[in-house]
C-alpha cells in the first residue's frame, strides 16, 4: 500500500489522526497533516482505508498493487 | 427563487409521534423514491433541492461550486440573515480560510487531549453540585449546558472570575424564551467583552486562544472586533451543540441499557461507541444550507447556479446503503459508525470535531458510573427542541 497525502487540502480534521496516529500526525504549528509512513504494514490498511473513506478534504489517496 | 409553487412540498423538520430520537420517517421515503427533490422551506419562503442520501451530501459538500455565504441570493434561508466574518462558517474561501488557518492548531488532536483532565475535572465539580442538591434536577441546567461553555471558556482563556458572567451570557443566546432584544444585549455584552479581552491579552500575552488572536490582530490578519467575533462563534458553535448531544446521548443510553457496557470496553470501543452516536442522533435537524455558484450535476439531477440546497445530514446519517438496513438502529459496535457526516464533509466540516469527541467521551461513561440509577424522573416528561436548527432535551429531569 502505498499512500499520498495532499497538504494543501488538508483542513485538519485530525480524523486520520485519530483513526491510524501510527501512519498520520499533525504539524504543531497548524494542525495541517503530517504523514508519517507511506508504505504502512498490512495492519494498518483498514485504518488507514477509513482515514481516505471520512477525510472530509480527500486529502488522503491511497494505491494498492 | 422566492416563488411558491403549491406542487411543491413544505420542508417539515416534525418527529413522528413516540420517536423523538429519530428523524422524521418521510425522509426515508425521500431516499428511495426521491434523493434530490424541490422542497418548499415554508409558507411564501424560498423553494431548495432537499438531499437526503449519504452520497449525494457528501458530494454537494465537497463541491467547490457551492457557497454558504448566507447574503448571497438563493441562499435557503427563510428570513435574510448576515454574519459578521468572524462567524466564518457562512463565509466562502478565501475569508473562511483565512479565519479557520488561524484556528486549526487549537483544535489539534494532541491540544484537545491536554484539555481531557481538566474537561473531566470541571465535569466533576457540576456532577458534585447536582448530587448534592439532589433530585429532580434538570440535568441540562446542571451539566450539559454548563460544561461546553466552561470547557470553551478554559479553550479561549476566560479568567476563572469571568466564568460566570460568560456563562450567564451565552446561556441567554440559546434561550428560546427571552426576546429578540434581550438575546442582543447578552450578544453585544459578550462582544464587548470579548474585545476588551482581545485588547489585554495584546498587551500581556498569555498562552491561550485569545492571546493568539491577538497576534493575529498586531498582524493585521483581521481586526480586534474580528478576533472577538471568533472567540463568540467559537462559544455559538461548540455550546449548545455539545450540549445537546450530551443529554441526547444520556437519553439513547437510557433507552437502550444493554449497551452501556460498550462505554466501559476499552479506549478504542469508546470512541467507537461516541461516533455511533454521533450518527444516530444527528443533532443539526435542519441540515445545511448552502447555494449553487455554477451549474454542476449531484446524480441524475442538474442543479443550476443560485439554486439552494438543503443537506439533511440526519437522513443522509441513516442512509441503509451506507449503515445497511439496520441503520435506524443503535449499535455501539458499528464499524463503519465513523463514516457518519454529523459534523458535515468538505471545508466546512466542524473544526471543533476533537473538542466534541474528547467531551462526550468523558463525560458519557461517567454520567452512568457516577450515576447507575439514573432515569428520567417518575411523573415528568423530557421537553425536546422540535423547531430548533441543532435538536436537544430543552429540559431532561433527571433522578438517581
Amino acid at each position: 500500500m502505498q499512500v499520498e497525502v495532499d497538504v494543501p487540502k488538508c483542513v485538519a480534521s485530525g480524523q486520520c489522526v485519530l483513526i491510524a496516529p501510527d501512519v498520520f500526525d499533525q504539524r504543531d504549528e497548524d494542525g495541517i497533516v503530517v504523514l508519517l509512513d507511506d508504505s504502512p504494514p498490512v495492519e494498518q490498511y483498514a485504518a488507514v482505508r477509513e482515514s481516505a473513506l471520512v477525510c472530509p478534504a480527500a486529502a488522503i489517496t491511497v494505491s494498492e498493487r | 427563487m422566492a416563488t411558491t409553487d403549491p406542487g411543491v412540498p413544505v420542508l417539515s423538520m416534525a418527529r413522528d409521534e413516540g420517536a423523538p430520537l429519530d428523524p422524521p420517517r418521510q425522509y426515508e421515503g425521500f431516499r428511495r423514491e426521491a434523493p434530490i427533490t424541490r422542497v418548499s422551506l415554508g409558507q411564501d419562503a424560498p423553494t431548495a433541492w432537499l438531499v437526503t442520501r449519504w452520497e449525494d451530501a457528501r458530494a454537494v459538500l465537497a463541491n467547490p461550486e457551492v457557497s454558504t455565504d448566507l447574503t448571497r441570493p438563493g441562499y435557503p434561508a427563510r428570513t435574510p440573515m448576515t454574519m459578521p466574518p468572524g462567524f466564518f462558517l457562512f463565509q466562502d474561501d478565501p475569508v473562511h480560510d483565512l479565519f479557520r488557518k488561524v484556528l486549526t492548531r487549537e483544535f489539534m488532536v494532541k491540544r484537545i487531549e491536554a484539555l481531557r483532565a481538566p474537561t473531566a475535572r470541571i465535569f466533576d465539580g457540576l456532577m458534585d453540585e447536582m448530587i448534592a442538591q439532589g433530585p429532580v434536577t434538570d440535568f441540562v441546567e446542571a451539566v450539559a449546558l454548563p460544561l461546553p461553555s466552561l470547557v470553551i471558556s478554559e479553550l479561549l482563556g476566560v479568567p476563572y472570575a469571568d466564568h460566570a458572567f460568560f456563562q450567564e451570557h451565552s446561556k441567554v443566546l440559546i434561550d428560546t424564551t427571552v426576546t429578540g432584544e434581550q438575546k442582543a444585549t447578552a450578544q453585544a455584552a459578550l462582544g464587548d467583552y470579548l474585545e476588551t479581552l482581545v485588547q489585554q491579552r495584546r498587551k500581556e500575552p498569555r498562552d491561550d486562544l485569545i492571546t493568539r488572536l491577538g497576534e493575529q490582530v498586531d498582524a493585521g490578519t483581521f481586526s480586534a472586533r474580528d478576533a472577538a467575533d471568533v472567540g463568540a462563534f467559537l462559544l455559538f458553535a461548540g455550546h449548545e451543540t455539545t450540549a445537546n448531544m450530551i443529554g441526547l446521548g444520556v437519553l439513547a443510553l437510557l433507552d437502550h441499557p444493554d449497551q452501556l457496557s460498550r462505554l466501559y470496553a476499552g479506549q478504542a470501543e469508546l470512541a467507537t461507541a461516541i461516533e455511533e452516536l454521533l450518527r444516530y442522533l444527528t443533532i443539526a435537524q435542519s441540515g445545511l444550507a448552502r447555494v449553487a455558484t455554477e451549474d454542476f450535476s449531484v446524480g441524475d439531477t442538474t442543479i443550476r447556479a443560485g439554486d439552494g440546497l438543503i443537506i439533511m445530514l440526519n437522513s443522509a446519517n441513516r442512509d441503509e446503503t451506507v449503515f445497511s438496513a439496520t441503520a435506524d438502529d443503535l449499535d455501539l459496535t458499528r464499524s463503519n459508525a465513523r463514516q457518519h457526516i454529523a459534523f458535515g464533509y468538505g471545508i466546512h466540516q466542524c473544526l471543533g470535531q476533537p473538542l466534541a469527541r474528547m467531551e462526550l467521551q468523558v463525560v458519557l461513561p461517567e454520567v452512568f458510573r457516577r450515576m447507575p440509577e439514573l432515569r428520567v424522573a417518575d411523573g415528568h416528561e423530557v421537553v425536546y427542541k422540535s423547531h430548533a436548527a441543532a435538536y436537544g432535551p430543552a429540559f431532561l429531569p433527571v433522578s438517581w
